[in-house]
């Protein structure tokens, strides 16, 4: 797949030294939803903003569809649309206006059926004749998309764009997102919903102290870091494993209730049959039995903690 | 050119002022009036013909001109603050417009609003004191032209705000008192030769003149050079501006 963002040796420093990107190189991929991950000052939103052009780059480069932020800025700001983390509207205009604003800021002839098809999308378009101010803050936020999407770009960049925002327009959110992209509208999403992340995205970017820690198929992702654990629910408790029993990987409750057996999904051998006859040789009874993988949570928690 | 997109900002700016047209519009006619109802009417009379002009009808160019310094600087300086302040500023940045095209926006809108304030101020003048105009055109252009420069600087100022505080000392600190002393009320050739040197340093000086040379065919300095001022420091504007927006000084971190 052809990239449609390409960032190369991306670093920044913010006036009074911080250094909030280091080296960073991503491709993204047309059509791809690709969520970045990160915790709080990873540097997620100053990577962002430097592809829009709100930032500036201390060093390296980055092409959108070809052109250079800098040099091809009106082709790159065209292609794309940027929903901020940060709310920022004038409060004392209405929705219509705010939107019809964005559209012609964007160099975009006016066209009111565009408007209206996004704002319908959003469930805005009974409050058009509203002033921002009179708004709630998930109606902002909603606001706020469709500023992003009134100019119909190519590329949509999501900061956080659940924060503060009920369950229901959470998944209006979503399923918009899936509609941009069977459209054929790439998105970048931050987020600190995991689930969200493991829900929606194709790919997933890892970034922790302005550091691309990793950037994986989410599928793969999940495969390759993702552990798999067996239990098996005890009919009596165990005072010890039995030597007959006991393996790599096989660890028993500290109630001796449960039998846990860490696997490797990879493997070609998880080794599960042999366990299962091996507990039945022993005479042990079980109730029950579950397997669970690690979600994408566990992965995160776990990556994040290695780089401290 | 992203021709939209000036005409966004520009109607965005305008629907702005429409929107608050008391203090926006009424507020500087009704107060730069009281000028003309207290120096041209009443005290007007008593006060000798300067250059064989009436006090009244002499003092209106400068007075137009101090609101309209007043006006431009001010008006530009929010327009551009204002986003700055609340960062809707950031979608600005973000959008496919040069800054060529942003000033074309934000400075046209303030700079629109002056003239007009402008003209209001000198029909409502008409009321009080009699006065002619010989050269229109001319009056017009220096009219635009101030209004234009000053609205260009009124940018600056703005981007270069940190608060609301710095917004209102540079135009009372600054433009007043180089309005005040650049010949609204007098003519420079009636102050002594040391200060009348002094005064040639103050660029207002040249823009009144200019002025009022449309008005009634005297001036303090030559016109030519009025314009040549004008125009010197309008370049001078628009090359800040230009280095502002490549570097991203003070709005872009
Ligand atoms: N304008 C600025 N000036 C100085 N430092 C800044 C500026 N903006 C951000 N930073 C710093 O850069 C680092 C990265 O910030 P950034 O906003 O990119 O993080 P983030 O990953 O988006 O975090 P969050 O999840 O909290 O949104 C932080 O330490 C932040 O304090
Ligand atoms: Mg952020």
């Amino acid at each position: 797949m052809a990239s449609v963002i390409s960032v190369q040796s991306l670093s920044k420093t913010y006036r009074g030294g911080f250094k909030a990107l280091d080296e960073v190189n991503l491709e993204v991929e047309e059509g791809e939803i690709l969520a970045l991950l990160g915790p709080n000052g990873a540097g997620k939103t100053t990577l962002i903003s430097i592809v829009c052009g709100t930032v500036s780059p201390t060093s390296g480069s980055v092409t959108v569809a070809g052109h250079d932020i800098i040099s091809g800025y009106r082709h790159t700001r065209s292609t794309i649309g940027l929903v901020a983390q940060e709310l920022a509207l004038d409060i004392f205009e209405t929705v219509w206006n705010t939107v019809k604003f964005s559209r012609g800021l964007f160099g975009k002839a006016p066209d009111d059926a565009v408007l209206e098809r996004v704002l319908k999308d959003l469930s805005l378009w009974d409050r058009r004749e509203s002033k921002i101010m009179a708004l709630s803050g998930g109606m902002k936020r909603r606001v706020e998309i469709a500023k992003a999407l009134v100019h119909e770009p190519r590329v949509l960049f999501l900061d956080e764009p659940t924060a503060g925002v009920d369950v229901e327009l959470r998944k209006d959110m979503w399923d918009l997102v899936r509609r941009l992209r069977d459209g054929g509208v790439t998105i970048i999403l931050t987020t600190h919903y995991i689930e969200e992340a493991e829900e929606m995205a194709d790919r997933i970017g890892v970034i922790d102290r302005g550091k691309l820690i990793l950037i994986e198929e989410k599928t793969e992702l999940l495969r390759k870091l993702g552990k798999k654990q067996l239990f098996l629910q005890l009919n009596a408790p165990l005072d010890t494993l039995p030597a007959s029993v006991g393996r790599e990987g096989l660890a028993l409750s500290e109630d001796g209730r449960t039998l846990v057996f860490d696997y490797d999904t990879k493997a070609e051998h998880t080794g599960i049959t042999r366990l299962l006859a091996d507990v039945r040789e022993a005479g042990i009874a079980f109730s029950d039995l579950e397997t669970r993988q690690s979600s994408l949570e566990d992965i995160f928690v776990g990556l994040v903690g290695d780089n401290r | 050119m992203n021709h939209r997109a000036i005409l966004a900002i520009y109607t965005h700016e305008m629907a702005r002022t429409i929107r608050t047209w008391i203090q926006s519009v009424l507020a500087p006619v009704i107060s730069t009036s009281l000028y003309f109802i207290v120096f041209g009417a009443a005290i007007g009379t008593r006060i000798e013909e300067i250059e064989g002009i009436d006090y009244g009808a002499f003092i209106v160019p400068g007075l137009v001109m101090m609101t309209l310094l007043m006006l431009s600087v001010t008006n530009a300086a929010i327009g551009i603050y204002f986003p700055k302040f609340t960062g809707t500023i950031r979608e600005y940045l973000s959008a496919p417009v040069s800054p060529l095209e942003m000033v074309l926006g934000f400075v046209g809108a303030a700079a629109t609003k002056s003239i007009v304030i402008g003209i209001i101020i000198l029909i409502t003048a008409r009321f009080f004191v009699p006065y002619e105009v010989q050269h229109p055109v001319w009056m017009f252009a220096f009219l635009v032209l101030t209004a234009v420069t000053f609205s260009m600087f009124g940018f600056i100022l703005g981007i270069w705000a940190d608060g609301f505080e710095q917004l209102n000392l540079v135009p009372m600190l600054l433009i007043t008192p180089l309005a005040f002393l650049g010949g609204s009320f007098y003519s420079i050739s009636t102050l002594p030769p040391f200060w009348q040197t002094v005064s040639l340093f103050n660029p207002v000086v040249y823009l009144i003149s200019g002025f009022r040379w449309a008005f009634y065919g005297i001036s303090d300095v030559n016109v030519g050079v009025s314009l040549g001022a004008v125009a010197l420091f309008l370049l001078a504007c628009l090359g800040i501006i230009t280095w502002i927006f490549t570097t991203g000084w003070r709005i872009k971190p």
